[in-house]
């Protein structure tokens, strides 16, 4: 039923997508080569930091649930990576984590520290650029169900509105100028919340629902040089953009069901978002937008499927350089290059 | 009351009961001659103090060597040299590996493995160093299982896989695979993984393009399916669009299936002793059959059994070079080699011997 309701979003995004889109013309590779008897698994996070080195975030080990007393327990499953920016493998960051459960996102701030989001442990997590943990937002819960049921069981309904610094199911995370730190929570919750560069819970905006300041989920999140903050509301086909407080501000829907987005540093700030495929439908869909902050179209590329020049259910764009982007493919496996011209 | 039956029924198929599979004689046992064959003993060494599990696929490249795809603690994926000797794990700790249910080398040597815990299809490259294509999609882990014990089937869809068996290449490299313990059907992706054709669906079926657990698939250089209907008894040929064309009827229950190279193809099948039924089913199940490509039965060999060469529960053939069979069992966790004995046996008309056996 769930797969079914999928696919109908999948139609949904087909039939509103613009018609106009200027086709970019692009190459793709795959340049990061892994240490031998390691391989990507479901590839969710991809970022690179000042000095052009990447880090992934991947779902790519068994998360093992052991039986306690009377609850399961789960750990482990997802592993960080960093790379060099010729694509060699540096180090695994984070391992054996308590945090790390199902890979969702990683991002790189201006400081070069390494933020890590996790679906299943709704956890978001501050690395330091030596691969510490500097700081730690939400709580992982204490057991799992088995069969599993993670976007209930944290009081109030997910998707409720509710103001807390507990996440269910986050996605990303994004920062203003000032250090503020923006996370989606994401696909259990469907809002925005806001935190200080110290951590201060400071408000959380929006619920369940299709009205201005409601998310169906929000997928991603990015903020733009002067703090305005862009929520990619996917399953409403929306990027919904607020202002530093959480203002609603306008909408955006040039960019498809937005499932991944970006905007480049610089004095010309670009809106990368990604109409991806759902992993059950190869043959709608999977282009990347790129757009001007107020959305007009620059242009497109990509189409779903798993050849080079193709894109399987992208979950994050890393767009430091707005012409040299990193995209995780979620639904295949890896992690692509695209170049731009 | 009507819903409580399917979903009692569902339950048994997803647990993989014997009783939803009942072992049945092959009605060409009686009529198929014995072919001579040899056994070749520990011819597969494991590294010392390791162990393989339990045997679902086996496959050779074209350079002779062999690969191993087994449950144990993890599911992992060995390769062998031509002399039986271990040489290296493949994939260890990949996403793709849960639960083993079939290898198989394509024309190029790529391995591809199939896994029916985490319903996905891999491509390795020859050397298993690199993954160059994932089909189907393995469930978040926050979604739980994909298929639960406690009801019908989800609706099949075009790329999501629900317990694959196993998986083959026509000449022209589409991609064939059997889908599987919780869909019933075949498909047919290009060679860039697109969804190109399909054949069956989630449902349970006995009729014409219709499954009751697609176990294994095979293509013949013309690009014929060959799909083992474990459930249905049957073997059921279709052509390289997944039309329907003609079912073989007469060698038990279809486990698995292999279609040898060469210019002249044969097609193998296994009619293995059951997991877990009643008493004297041995005695009419185990054999492997021999056949022309258009059912016509060639000969037959091999016994169930605990011990070496019997069979245990053959899940996975090698047929390669059609005078040297691989098999892998689930029950005895190994891997043997048969050398089959040309054509003598097959020339000479031993109805009569295997009527004698058949009795026994």
């Amino acid at each position: 039923m769930r797969c079914f309701a999928t696919l109908l979003l999948a139609a949904a995004a087909t039939i509103a997508l613009p018609a106009m889109a200027q086709e970019i013309s692009y190459a793709t590779s795959q340049p990061l080569t892994l240490p031998h008897d390691t391989f990507f698994g479901y590839v969710t996070g991809v970022a690179t930091n000042s000095k052009g080195h990447v880090f992934v975030y991947t779902r790519n080990g068994e998360p093992t649930i052991t039986l306690g007393g009377s609850r399961a327990f789960a750990h482990g499953g997802s592993n960080l990576y960093e790379f060099a920016p010729d694509g060699k493998f540096i180090r695994q960051i984070g391992k054996q984590v308590y945090g790390f459960l199902a890979a969702q996102q990683v991002r790189v701030d201006k400081n070069d520290n390494i933020w890590v989001v996790d679906r299943y442990s709704s956890m978001v997590m501050k690395f330091d650029p030596q691969g510490r943990l500097a700081m730690l937002l939400g709580r992982k819960p204490e057991s799992v169900d088995v069969p599993s049921s993670p976007d209930t069981g944290r009081g109030n309904p997910p998707g409720s509105g509710q103001q807390s610094d507990l996440f269910q199911s986050p996605t990303d995370v994004a920062w203003d100028a000032a250090g503020n730190i923006f996370v989606a929570d994401g696909n259990g919750n469907a809002r925005v919340a806001k935190f200080t560069r110290d951590g201060v819970f400071v408000k959380s905006w929006g619920s369940r629902g299709a009205d201005n300041s409601q998310f169906k989920t929000v997928h991603g999140i990015a903020v733009d040089a002067a703090g305005n903050v862009y929520a990619a509301d996917r399953g409403n086909n929306r990027i919904q953009v607020f202002d530093n407080d959480g203002n609603y501000k306008s909408s955006i829907t040039s960019g498809g069901n937005p499932e991944a987005i970006c905007i480049s540093p610089g004095a010309h700030q670009y809106l990368f978002s990604s109409n991806s495929n759902p992993a059950n439908d190869l043959d709608h869909g999977g282009e990347i937008y790129k757009l001007e902050l107020n959305g007009t179209v620059v242009g497109k590329f990509g189409q779903a499927g798993k050849g080079p020049k193709d894109f399987g259910s992208v979950n994050a764009i890393d767009c430091r350089n707005p012409n040299s982007l990193y995209v995780a493919e979620a639904g295949n496996w890896r992690v692509t290059k695209v170049d731009l011209h | 009351m009507k819903h409580y039956l399917t979903a009692a029924a569902a339950v048994s198929l997803l647990l993989g009961t014997t009783s939803a599979y009942p072992q049945s004689a092959a009605t060409a046992a009686l009529t198929t001659p014995d072919l001579s064959y040899e056994a070749v003993p520990n011819f597969f060494q494991a590294p010392p103090g390791d162990y393989m599990g339990e045997l679902q696929g086996v496959a050779s490249n074209s350079k002779g060597h062999y690969f191993a795809y087994f449950r144990g603690p993890q599911t992992r994926l060995w390769e062998f040299g031509p002399d039986g000797k271990f040489i290296k794990e493949i994939g260890k700790g990949f996403y793709g590996f849960q639960f083993a249910h079939s290898v198989r080398v394509d024309r190029h040597d790529n391995i591809w493995t199939v896994d029916e815990g985490t319903n996905v299809v891999t491509k390795f490259d020859p050397t298993g160093t690199k993954v160059l294509m994932v089909i189907g999609h393995r469930p978040n882990l926050a979604d739980g299982p994909y298929a639960t014990p406690h009801g019908p089937n989800p609706p099949d869809e075009k790329y999501t896989l629900c317990r694959p068996t196993d998986v083959a290449w026509d000449q022209n490299d589409n991609i064939f695979i059997s889908d599987g313990y919780c869909n019933n059907r075949v498909m047919k992706y290009s060679p860039e993984g697109k969804f190109l054709a399909e054949n069956g669906s989630e449902k349970v079926g006995k009729g014409e393009n219709e499954y009751n657990l697609p176990h294994g698939l095979q293509v013949d250089h013309q690009g014929n399916v060959y799909v083992a209907d474990r459930g249905n008894n049957r073997y059921v040929v279709l052509d390289n669009n997944l039309k329907w064309k003609t079912a073989y009827t007469s060698f038990g229950t279809a486990w698995s299936d292999c279609i040898s190279e060469g210019p002249h193809q044969y097609l193998f099948m296994s009619n293995s002793n059951p997991n877990g039924n009643g008493p004297g089913t041995w005695a009419r199940t185990g054999q492997i059959y021999k056949a022309e490509l258009d059912g016509t039965p060639l000969g037959k060999f091999g016994h169930a059994g605990k011990l070496a060469p019997g069979f245990q529960v053959v899940h996975m053939m090698d047929c390669r070079n059609p005078n040297q069979i691989i098999v892998g069992e689930i029950e005895s966790w190994r891997m043997q080699k048969f050398v089959l004995k040309e054509s003598d046996a097959a020339a000479k008309p031993a109805a009569k011997k295997a009527a004698k056996k058949g009795r026994k």
